[in-house]
């Protein structure tokens, strides 16, 4: 068994699928993947079952690779048990990583969550205000379905992580570094973020195009004006998370010219990237006078949902109060 | 809450400066005010990372003031908008939250205003004393019950 390829597992939980995607986008790099291991879990594209995964040993598998944020008890049950299977676990993606856009359901709980999905949306037709139920009897058998949690979890609220690798999705050099990290046994400390640690404007060719005092007098929001396709975001009112972002993205976003939004979440240094981003914001605010910045303000329509985009779940507060959800 | 009346704990953050120095003016004027208010000294209005009003929030305050010089009267000249600043557009982001604007306070006082600390503290408490705890710790996060 000295030969044996190490065993890796792919994994979704709340997920769009596009991390899934960005595995099968590293193309023919792909190949040498499959080469150096063997994969022996991965839902989205082979055929093996949950208790092939659970007949292996504890600790069988060298790493697992999990996308997407924890909301159902089946997901739970299934991290649960990849991470006993597992040596390493690495949160792919900005789900798993910081609770990602699935997250920003913790603005909400179920009740509402489903109210709205289930009976009030405009295109919603459900006159006998049918809902899924964890136990349903049907023919004297019992069907049963995974939990709905109120909350929506990042990866390491539920389990144990070693390594994230940030993105929505993460680019495909990360992907391969890290991959070819792991197999050569280079990786850094436990807990680490495999992309660098620093904040996106150090990297962004538009820096050069920020001015001396960079102040803005009005918010605009991306289809409001032109946008110049060189100029600084922020320089032209526009909201742009970089500051508060960590880089490694390659700004892909900026060259689409569109701002970030702050999908590979904080650097190291920062615990809560959302308040730290409205701390940069209402810094650069030009005005000292209080109706003004009541107005500017009022401008913003929705600070919590921009700045916490990505990551609300891994947010100091986590989500709004249950007991302020009507 | 040993006599039945709910005691909120209020987290204040004040400059060095005024605020701090006013406060230090009510307690050697030995003026009584209620005692809620659990004093962290900054450098400057402006230092107080909103971070620090999230944390503070978190690990259990129910409501949290920032105090800095009035207007003009900064120490680093624009330390004290820039909290203004913050302030608005962090209180308009608790509400997100479910955190009531009531909680969450910024005041000008200044190192001669001992009076107006008294009555800052007396206010504050008694306002959030009406909206109860805030009870954030209970949900959320890992503290949750995941399973039934």
């Amino acid at each position: 068994m000295s030969n044996a390829k190490p065993k890796v597992a792919f994994y979704w939980c709340s997920s769009c699928g596009g991390c899934e995607e960005s595995i099968v986008d590293l193309a023919e790099d792909i190949l040498k993947v499959v080469a150096a291991v063997d994969i022996v879990f991965w839902p989205v594209a082979l055929d093996f079952k949950k208790k092939d995964v659970e007949a292996m040993p504890d600790g069988s598998i060298a790493v697992s690779f999990i996308n997407g944020a924890v909301r159902l008890s089946e997901q739970e049950e299934m991290v649960k048990l990849l991470r006993r299977k597992s040596q390493l676990v690495v949160a792919h993606g900005a789900c798993s990583h910081l609770g990602g856009i699935p997250g920003l359901g913790n603005f909400w709980n179920k009740e509402t969550i489903f109210r709205r999905a289930y009976h009030t949306t405009p295109s919603t037709q459900n006159p006998d205000k049918i809902v899924p139920l964890e136990k349903t009897v049907l023919d004297g058998k019992e069907l049963t379905l995974p939990r709905f949690f109120d909350t929506v979890y990042a990866l390491n609220q539920v389990i144990d992580v070693d390594y994230y690798l940030p993105g929505c999705a993460p680019p495909r050099d990360l992907i391969l570094s890290a991959v070819g990290a792991i197999l050569e046994g280079k990786l850094p400390a436990k807990g680490a973020v495999l992309s660098p640690n620093k904040s996106l404007c150090d990297d962004c060719d538009r820096n050069d195009s920020k001015p001396e005092k960079l102040v803005i007098k009005e918010i605009k929001r991306p289809w409001e004006i032109m946008l110049d396709p060189e100029k600084c975001f922020l320089a032209q009112g526009v909201i742009c998370m970089g500051p508060a972002t960590r880089t490694g993205c390659n700004e892909r976003c900026i060259e689409a010219n569109m701002p970030c939004r702050g999908c590979f979440g904080p650097t190291d240094q920062v615990h809560d990237q959302g308040a730290k981003f409205l701390s940069a914001l209402a810094s650069i605010l030009d005005t000292n006078d209080e109706k003004e910045i009541d107005k500017i303000v009022q401008s913003i329509s929705d600070p919590a949902g921009t700045f916490y985009r990505f990551s609300l779940p891994t947010s100091i507060l986590q989500r709004r109060r249950m007991e302020a959800i009507k | 809450m040993s006599n039945g009346t709910f005691e909120p704990r209020l987290v204040g953050f004040l400059c060095n400066w005024c605020s701090y120095t006013g406060a230090d003016l009510a307690g050697t004027a030995r003026m009584i005010y209620a005692p809620n208010v659990r004093i962290i000294r900054v450098m400057c209005s402006g230092r107080v990372d909103p971070q620090f009003v999230l944390k503070a929030f978190k690990e259990g305050a129910d409501g949290v003031l920032i105090s800095g010089c009035h207007p003009g009267d900064c120490h680093y000249k624009e330390g004290n908008y820039k909290a203004l600043r913050r302030y608005k557009l962090l209180l308009k982001m608790l509400d997100q939250f479910g955190i009531e604007k009531e909680r969450f306070r910024l005041e000008w006082v200044s190192a001669a205003e001992g009076v107006k600390f008294q009555h800052v503290c007396n206010e504050f408490t008694e306002q959030v004393r009406k909206l109860g705890p805030l009870y954030l710790s209970k949900n959320g996060g890992k503290h949750e019950q995941r399973e039934a």
